[in-house]
């Protein structure tokens, strides 16, 4: 039992850095979700049911452009996506578990709870317990998130709409890439992927130019990393 | 807004993070899988971020008079330099207000 607590301990130290700038995004969630007359239950049921801040503003952007269920759905999977990756990195650290823990941990495993709790596994490969680091981690992102949440409603019904708060959508998921801002080639896919969604945004039917401007973009880094891997 | 589309968009995201886990023994992407999926934030995220910034509210793209070109400009500038998320959002919004409250964009 005190090793579980260490380990949880652990956890929350460990991811408490990273989740500094999940507060603002938490809060401008909120903050939209009222400026787009969502209305506070529905907006923080989302923050409890989905718990992913990119799907949650896909879903109210695209919801609010008045998309089909079917876009929305689509492109929450295309957002979410990422996540495979991280599932199948974590499962062999978690493929013992019994399935309630593999439930539970999948619900919270959020993209700085992986980050850090990878880090943790590779270290600590043999310690039986190890996947309450991990339930620390995505916990703790689970609270913050939820009480930025709350912030943001709150912050939303007085803010005035004059503000102009919605820019806030674009800003956050542009902060979102800055690490990649260098990368040559992860800037081409980028500019790919604007460009079709922002000519396409007219002529793509039902509202699906997000869709099939990240698969046409995905295409394109598909290409690109293949001549990489030729000249190397 | 329905309720059942916020819970099928849970059930969506949940199933994204539970499949691989409960499938999946040991980590069997190869090498190339991963270096595409790498991708997915730099080929998704740019469709939601271009059309807010280029295009105006009926959807036409506005190229000028069009403060949020300038003021997205400026946050990809700070985010490049600082490489700080907080940094980035803050330069953004504040220029954003700049332009339309001070210059009168």
């Amino acid at each position: 039992m005190n090793n579980k607590l260490k380990i949880l301990i652990k956890g929350i130290l460990d991811v408490s850095p990273l989740m500094i700038p999940v507060v603002p995004f938490g809060i401008i969630f909120g903050v939209i979700g009222m400026d787009l007359g969502i209305g506070p239950y529905m907006t923080f049921g989302m923050s409890i049911i989905v718990f992913g801040g990119a799907s949650q503003i896909v879903l109210l952007q695209l919801f609010s452009g008045g998309a089909s269920s079917l876009v929305i759905l689509s492109s929450v999977g295309a957002v979410n996506s990422r996540h495979l990756l991280y599932g199948a990195v974590l499962s062999e650290h978690l493929s013992g578990l019994k399935l309630i823990w593999k439930i539970i941990l999948s619900y919270i495993m959020v993209d700085q709870a992986f980050a850090v709790s990878n880090n943790y596994f590779k270290k600590n490969k043999k310690n039986k317990n190890k996947h309450y680091h991990l339930l620390a981690t995505g916990f703790t992102c689970w609270i913050i998130w939820q009480i930025s949440t709350l912030i943001g409603i709150f912050l939303g019904s007085i803010i005035p709409e004059e503000l102009g708060l919605t820019f806030a959508i674009p800003i956050t998921f542009l902060a979102l890439l800055i690490n990649d801002f260098k990368k040559l080639n992860n800037v081409i896919v980028m500019l790919v992927s604007g460009t079709i969604a922002t000519l396409g945004y007219h002529l793509i039917p039902f509202k699906a130019y997000i869709i099939v401007a990240a698969l046409s973009a995905l295409l394109v880094a598909l290409f690109i990393t293949n001549i990489n891997s030729k000249k190397i | 807004m329905q309720w059942s589309l916020i819970i099928y968009c849970g059930m969506i995201t949940f199933l994204t993070r539970f499949s691989m886990i409960a499938l999946l023994k040991k980590d069997t992407f190869n090498k190339k899988t991963k270096m595409i999926l790498s991708f997915v934030p730099s080929a998704i995220f740019p469709a939601i971020i271009f059309p807010l910034v280029f295009l105006d509210n009926s959807g036409d793209l506005n190229l000028e008079n069009n403060p949020k070109i300038l003021a997205a400009m400026f946050a990809v500038m700070i985010g490049y330099l600082s490489k700080n998320i907080y940094a980035t959002i803050f330069s953004g919004l504040i220029s954003y207000w700049i332009l339309i409250f001070l210059i009168g964009y």
